[in-house]
């Protein structure tokens, strides 16, 4: 019982903590001031002008089509890589994973200025694409690096059996080895997810022709201070997630309620 | 077997977007002039003679520290929840996950913001203290607050690889442990802390990298008063313009990270886990 | 069955948005660049709306990083706003064209002072949008007798109170200036002695700080900071108590201006784009959501009395007599850079 109510208690600090800042920030939305500094009443202006503002939105758009494009990219491109890589051996095997690394040690803006000297040498037009192709890039490493350790765990004489019994290479990696390393897979996709939509660095550099996000938007308007619409967008994203993870979850129990019966 | 044949597609694509760009870069670290006219490099080892002096000695060493003590931290955090959410039922289990990503996905400088608003002199906290008789702190502008920063961004990268490796720890070996007597603790340190290693590795290496080169954290809540190597890396390129100095120090950087994971990956007993470094 | 849904709705995304990219528009159009948040939005719809020309408009963060954006190529852009010294840079780099100013005529609205300064001498590429002062703003409650110069800031009495700019060139100008050097020097004995002074102001500071400085200084979290004049306008209404001053011994005069660079693709609908934002109730309406000031007579007189005679945003000439304008420091930067990392790499 007591090491219960320490769980709960450690548990709750820690979301305590990951969570005040954001409370913060859905405060500070409803605040009639453009600055961070002070509390001037209660306003829901914000939320107004943020469905005026025509830029904002399309930037949340392309955020939103970046991170979900690349992150399911990168997750497919680093699960068949981190399967493959695993069954590797000897030197070949320790360079591709040391190169695997680089994106992860190098500083953002490194990968950013080499990205993009390598896409003014191949005469690409900077945009969409090339912006999507650098978060892959810096994304896919993440994700071998969660499937890696899964991997490790998994039997991998289950997969030998299977082909033993039959099956083909593809059927044998659905049915065996991808249920395994599941977990991996899952925590790899959302790191991709948080990565790719929280870059400003990388997309900055290796964009162009209109195409911005919102960390750009947000910031290029640091200079001038950070308009308020962008925390009242945050609040919806953030309250859309957490309906949205709720939902989800209430089906899954009753999925799972009236699949047992 | 022929499952590598599955990496072919990504070898592929390390190939045009890490190696060649990593030539480029060494290329500006082993040569000086006009960054931007890149016809017109002259060889030089200048940039890395500039580096390995007194100044950029004591800011790496300042910034090693920092990214250790932060990554120890979020171990010692970190560890303990994976391990209460793997040990919860399934349904549950990735609603907390999720619950603990979610708030990465607000923007960083929003973020951090918030933590300014929460941390300065008159901020939330100190508002609190002196409402309860004591004296206000001073939170903000010093090495605690980036710690503070770097612990709260990176959490999430230390608990996701360890949570992931949590859930799959066959549950007879830890029974079988009790049966055999063991108390908790020895189960945690003979049975469930081995098997998990390789998702500490990853955590530990997910942590202190990005650690190592942040610049924004030491930025907003260290004031700037003393940089990080990140800050000079960063004022590189994007103030002064050179290039070829910062990608030297990103170079040495770098060449020092692989070295320090390389130790820690020595502490994965059969290297063929995550870390898988040398 | 929710696995399949999610993956076309997916699809379809991706097929919309190649779609949209895809598909040329005939109707002509302007890529515009400029700093955050620094535009009304209105302005761009009437634009658009008024000369049938649309409007793709992008946003950086620091001039430097919108240097590097133009050099690196890779995409156009018809209209930039860079600031003074960085315009210096441009045109000795060969990266602007040259105004026809027979299709900006509105350029006679801009007040004579502005005009023909050494960044752009006789303004043959560029047309000032913003400008402004830097100087020393201030709690009243906190600092009990009144500011007056940079030498302030060295005063021990204000200990862990002061928040310095996180920018090698405006701290450097700053202490430049109170040992009365100019802000502009290349002498490196001057700057040594600059260096020196800001290590010995480094106990007193609080912090070095960019854009957040704002926040800081509004909620009283510290009492004294250096900012632009147009930030102190927004700053000093959130926070009365607060208190603007161009220190004695003089400041930097800075300018953001509209300029077209050589890979332009649309120069007429450019030089369109810039005599319509120089049309003083275009620039009233501009400058009355941005905060700064104009450099249009007849646009300030359009705003309200409070900002048209606030000395902040439009300080007298006597107020600015004393004032540089930043050069163009690529000759000088590694100096710089030596000095700054110097004294941010001491505890």
């Amino acid at each position: 019982m007591v090491e219960k109510s320490i769980k709960r208690i450690y548990t709750f600090l820690i979301f305590m903590f990951l969570y005040a800042p954001i409370i913060v920030l859905i405060i500070f939305s409803f605040n009639n001031s453009k600055s961070r500094g002070v509390w001037n009443g209660f306003t829901l202006k914000w939320y107004i002008e943020l469905f005026k503002d025509r830029e904002i939105l399309k930037a949340l758009y392309n955020t939103l089509l970046i991170a979900i494009s690349s992150s399911i990219i990168s997750t497919i491109l680093g699960t068949f890589a981190a399967i493959g890589i695993y069954n590797m051996n000897g030197i070949f095997k320790k360079i591709i994973l040391n190169l695997n690394y680089l994106p992860v040690l190098n500083p953002d803006i490194l990968t950013a200025v080499s990205l993009m000297a390598l896409f003014r040498f191949s005469k690409l037009e900077f945009g969409l694409f090339t912006m999507l192709l650098s978060h892959i890039t810096f994304c896919v490493p993440y994700v071998i690096l969660s499937i890696l350790p899964k991997l490790k765990q998994m039997n991998i004489y289950l997969y030998e059996a299977a082909m033993d019994l039959g099956a083909t290479p593809f059927y044998a990696l659905r049915k065996v080895i991808i249920p395994q390393i599941m977990p991996g897979i899952i925590t790899g996709g959302l790191m991709a997810f948080t990565l790719s939509i929280d870059d400003f660095v990388i997309s900055f550099f290796n964009t162009g022709h209109g195409v911005s996000n919102l960390s750009i938007a947000i910031y290029s308007m640091a200079r001038r201070g950070i308009n308020p619409v962008i925390n009242a967008l945050s609040t919806l994203m953030f309250i859309s997630m957490l309906i949205l993870l709720f939902t989800i979850n209430k089906r899954n129990d009753k999925d799972l309620i009236e699949g047992g019966r | 077997m022929k499952l590598k044949r599955f990496s072919y597609p990504y070898l592929l694509w390390l190939g045009i977007f890490v190696a060649i760009p990593l030539v480029l870069v060494l290329y500006f670290a082993f040569t000086t002039g006009d960054s931007q006219n890149f016809g017109e490099f002259q060889f030089s080892l200048d940039n890395f003679k500039r580096f390995f002096t007194p100044i950029y000695m004591k800011v790496l060493i300042r910034s090693v520290n920092l990214a250790f003590i932060s990554t120890v931290i979020t171990l010692i955090l970190g560890y303990p929840m994976a391990l209460i959410i793997s040990k919860e039922k399934p349904s549950k289990r990735n609603m907390m996950i999720l619950m603990f990503v979610i708030p990465m996905w607000m923007n960083f400088l929003l973020r951090t913001y918030a933590w300014l608003t929460l941390l300065g002199r008159n901020g939330l906290i100190n508002t609190l203290i002196t409402k309860i008789g004591l004296k206000p702190l001073d939170l903000m502008y010093n090495d605690k607050a980036v710690l503070l920063g770097m612990v709260y961004n990176f959490l999430p990268f230390m608990v996701l690889p360890i949570f992931s490796v949590l859930t799959k720890i066959d549950q007879g070996l830890i029974e079988a442990a009790e049966d055999l007597g063991a108390s908790r603790i020895q189960t945690f340190i003979k049975v469930i802390f081995p098997l998990s290693i390789s998702g500490v590795i990853t955590g530990i290496t997910m942590v202190f990298v990005p650690a190592m080169s942040t610049f924004v954290i030491s930025s907003l809540l260290g004031g700037n008063k003393s940089s990080l190597i990140g800050n000079i890396i960063e004022q590189q390129f994007r103030y002064t313009g050179d290039w070829h100095f910062g990608s030297s120090m990103s170079i040495i950087l770098m060449i020092f990270i692989l070295i320090t994971m390389g130790l820690t990956s020595k502490f994965d007993k059969d290297k063929e886990g995550g870390g898988g470094l040398w | 069955m929710t696995k399949k849904g999610l993956a076309l709705l997916l699809v379809f995304v991706l097929l919309g948005t190649l779609a949209l990219t895809g598909c040329g528009d005939d109707t002509p159009s302007i890529n515009v660049y400029n700093w955050g948040d620094y535009i009304d939005m209105d302005v761009i719809r009437q634009f658009e709306k008024e000369y049938g020309i649309k409007v793709r408009y992008d946003t950086f963060a620091t001039n430097e990083d919108l240097y590097v954006k133009l050099k690196q190529g890779g995409s156009s852009y018809d209209v930039i706003f860079p600031s003074d010294y960085m315009i210096e840079r441009m045109t000795r780099e060969d990266l602007l064209v040259k105004l026809d100013k027979g299709n900006i005529p509105n350029m006679s609205k801009i007040d004579e002072k502005f005009l023909n300064r050494d960044y752009d001498p006789g303004n043959e590429y560029s047309v000032p949008y913003m400008w402004g002062t830097v100087g020393i703003i201030y709690n009243k409650t906190m600092i009990d007798k009144p500011l007056t110069s940079w030498a302030d800031l060295w005063n021990e009495e204000y200990k862990g109170q002061i928040i310095m700019l996180n920018s090698q060139r405006d701290s450097l100008a700053v202490a430049l200036k109170k040992l009365g050097f100019s802000m502009n020097t290349r002498n490196i004995d001057e700057l040594e002695a600059a260096k020196e002074e800001l290590v010995r102001q480094k106990p007193l500071v609080d912090a070095y700080l960019g854009d957040d400085i704002k926040g800081v200084i509004v909620a009283g979290d510290a009492a004294i900071g250096v900012v632009w004049s147009g930030d102190a306008v927004a700053m000093i209404r959130d926070n009365p108590d607060l208190e603007y001053v161009i220190p004695s011994e003089g400041t930097n005069l800075w300018f953001d201006a509209m300029v077209i660079p050589k890979n332009a693709k649309n120069k007429e609908g450019a030089e369109k784009f810039i005599d319509f934002m120089t049309r003083p109730d275009i620039s009233a309406k501009n400058t009355e959501y941005i905060g700064y000031s104009t450099p249009i007579p007849e646009a300030k007189e359009l705003l309200t009395d409070e900002i048209k005679n606030s000395l902040v945003a439009y300080p007298t000439d006597e107020m600015i007599e004393n004032t540089e304008i930043f050069k163009d420091p690529t000759d000088i930067i590694g100096e710089y850079d030596r000095i700054w990392t110097e004294l941010t790499s001491e505890q």
